[in-house]
């Protein structure tokens, strides 16, 4: 059936946005970093994904367990040797950002101009699991819906370790205040920096998730960038939960969009949507009242 | 520094003066150079204007540059140059006026993404209405201008952009925009109209802004919503404000110069490692120039008050 069509499509784009969103969400929201590279990681890892497939056959599951390590460490290296000193010399959260959008600004054209000098402008793709598989009646392809089922268990499972686990608590409450945080005995820096490189872990996760069925380029960053800041504060800026939500409407609504209107409006739908959730909510889905 | 105020516009006309005829004297690859200077400089010092002095960082400039940009494009035609521009600065004034009302609610993070979204919502809109209503997307710029017609017309918005700024920071409403910036709920309680206040001075930026776009659609000879509205046109402005320095009229043009020539430079000695060496150099900046250039200038400034302080001259 059409309708089943449409809306199976839309929440398996929303989970994979979702999933990019919540990485971003927890640099932004936690550790207080807008990464703009933030698109850059994810290409990067979807090269990864590929590098790994195309050369040595190794399937994109096992990558993920590959890249997500990798990536935890890689960025929790760039937030204490990078970032913490702009973190440490800044007087407050404007000039932080400031200083950070500068910086993460750079850290973008970095990691792009090595993949262009690695793999240059070409698309690239390749094919794991590319087979349909039929949903009461409707073709879902066999690696998109693996890619949503994974990002589904990884946003559970990190939506669990926040609100069930002492580390998760700590870092909630960092988000809410890292100044008070520290009141109360938590080391909001280091809890910041392992923030950081959580959200790099699930930016990895998501880059390689994306590359079983996306093509891509060493140029894309920025959309996913983009796509991740607009679910991010229409979640709610710190809000997993806000992220997930905002990213399952986005790619419903996109879905709803190509079916029902005009496959050239999708967009113009989805920052519509996205506008009009911000004029009535001023600081997101979830998120809390304003200064 | 009020006291010395006249001495901006004057300094303003003789620099604009002494510009003027560059275009006679170079050749076209340092007068496209010039080009993108001048567009840059009266972008980033137009952004400034608003963002600068409120802290709001907005990400729009890209949808009103692609605003005047689209009004010149389909009115180059049908109406006489001179009209053309006013049409454009209207289009973005009033564009401006009513995403202003809608957004003031808005503010931190949630209005600068709110502002990229707009842009974006903006250019899908023109995509999509040209595809329907006239059957292809992108158009051609009819418009009789010369290269050097688009420098000299770039030189007098910028004129009018600094001219402008400097009016503005000395009248009430650039009182009630510091006060805004400084502390936006005492400045309400002072008595300042910050709806307003805010709404008037976006409009202004978004006015200027239009007016550059309009100016630099013919360049091009061919526009689409993806050249017009190209959301990069936003970070580049407003990383070259930042790292001038926003909160100072002259504070922009510090950055415009030197990133523009910068730009020019690595694009064309090192197309392979173009972006990783721009990355360099960004990283550079931020942890050499924590306060802009405007920063290091007053650092040095007042080192050297402190010297003559510490060692008075003798008098003569």
């Amino acid at each position: 059936m059409f309708v089943i069509d449409v809306v199976l499509s839309g929440l398996v784009l929303g989970g994979i946005y979702a999933l990019i969103a919540i990485g971003l969400t927890l640099q932004y929201g936690v550790a207080r970093i807008m990464n703009l590279a933030y698109g850059e990681f994810t290409v990067a890892a979807s090269f990864a994904a590929y590098a790994l497939f195309a050369l040595a056959g190794v399937s994109p599951i096992l990558a993920l367990a590959i890249a997500m390590p990798v990536s935890f460490l890689a960025n929790w290296l760039i937030y204490q040797g990078l970032l913490a000193p702009l973190v440490r010399r800044a007087p407050d959260a404007a000039a932080l950002e400031v200083d950070t959008i500068l910086a993460t600004f750079g850290l973008l054209f970095i990691v792009q101009g090595v993949l262009l000098l690695l793999f240059g402008g070409t698309y690239f793709s390749y094919s794991y699991l590319a087979v349909p598989i039929r949903i009461a009646g409707s073709p879902v392809a066999a690696n998109r819906l693996l890619a949503a089922a994974i990002a589904a268990a990884l946003a559970v499972a990190l939506y669990g370790a926040l609100t069930r686990t002492r580390i998760g608590t700590a870092i909630r409450a960092v988000a809410a205040s890292p100044s008070s945080a520290s009141l109360v005995g938590i080391d909001a820096r280091s809890y910041a920096a392992f923030a950081f490189a959580l959200g790099g872990a699930m930016v990895a996760a998501s880059g390689v998730l994306v590359s079983m069925f996306l093509t891509f380029n060493a140029a894309m960053g920025v959309v996913f960038t983009m796509k991740a800041l607009i679910v991010v504060i229409m979640g709610g800026v710190g809000n997993a939960l806000g992220a997930l939500v905002a990213g399952l409407i986005l790619g419903l609504a996109e879905a709803l969009a190509t079916g029902f209107l005009d496959p050239g409006l999708t967009m113009a739908v989805n920052f519509a949507l996205f506008l009009a959730v911000l004029l009535v909510r001023p600081t997101g889905l979830f998120g809390k009242p304003g200064r | 520094m009020r006291r010395r105020d006249p001495a901006v516009p004057i300094a303003v006309l003789v620099a604009a003066l002494a510009l003027a005829p560059l275009p006679l004297l170079l050749g076209p690859f340092w007068q496209s150079l010039l080009v993108n200077v001048l567009m840059y400089a009266a972008l980033a010092t137009a952004w400034a204007l608003f963002s600068g002095p409120t802290r709001y960082v907005s990400l729009a400039t890209a949808a009103f540059f692609g605003i005047g940009a689209y009004t010149t494009a389909f009115l180059g035609e049908a109406l006489p140059l001179p009209l053309v521009y006013p049409a454009a600065a209207l289009a973005g004034a009033v564009v401006a006026a009513v995403v202003g009302l809608s957004t003031l609610r808005l503010s931190g993070v949630y209005f600068v993404i709110f502002t990229f979204g707009l842009a974006e919502l903006i250019r899908q809109l023109v995509t999509y209405a040209e595809a329907r209503l006239g059957g292809t997307v992108g158009r051609f710029v009819f418009v009789d201008v010369t290269p050097r017609g688009i420098y000299w017309l770039l030189l007098a918005v910028c004129v009018l952009v600094f001219l402008v700024g400097w009016w503005i920071g000395r009248s009430r409403l650039g009182w009630a925009l510091r006060a805004i910036g400084d502390d936006e709920i005492a400045a309400r309680h002072c008595g300042v109209d910050t709806t307003r206040t805010k709404v008037a001075v976006f409009a202004i930026s978004a006015t200027l802004i239009s007016l550059v776009g309009a100016i630099m659609a013919p360049r091009w000879t061919y526009i689409d919503p993806a050249i017009a509205f190209n959301p990069i046109l936003s970070f580049q402005v407003l990383i070259m404000a930042l790292l001038g320095g926003a909160g100072r009229l002259f504070g922009p043009l510090l950055g415009v110069v030197p990133l523009a020539v910068l730009f020019e430079l690595l694009q064309a000695n090192f197309p392979n490692a173009f972006s990783v060496l721009l990355g360099l150099v960004f990283l550079g900046v931020v942890y050499l120039l924590p306060r802009g250039v405007v920063g290091l200038i007053e650092q040095g400034r007042g080192a050297l008050r402190l010297a003559r302080r510490t060692h008075p001259r003798p008098a003569a």
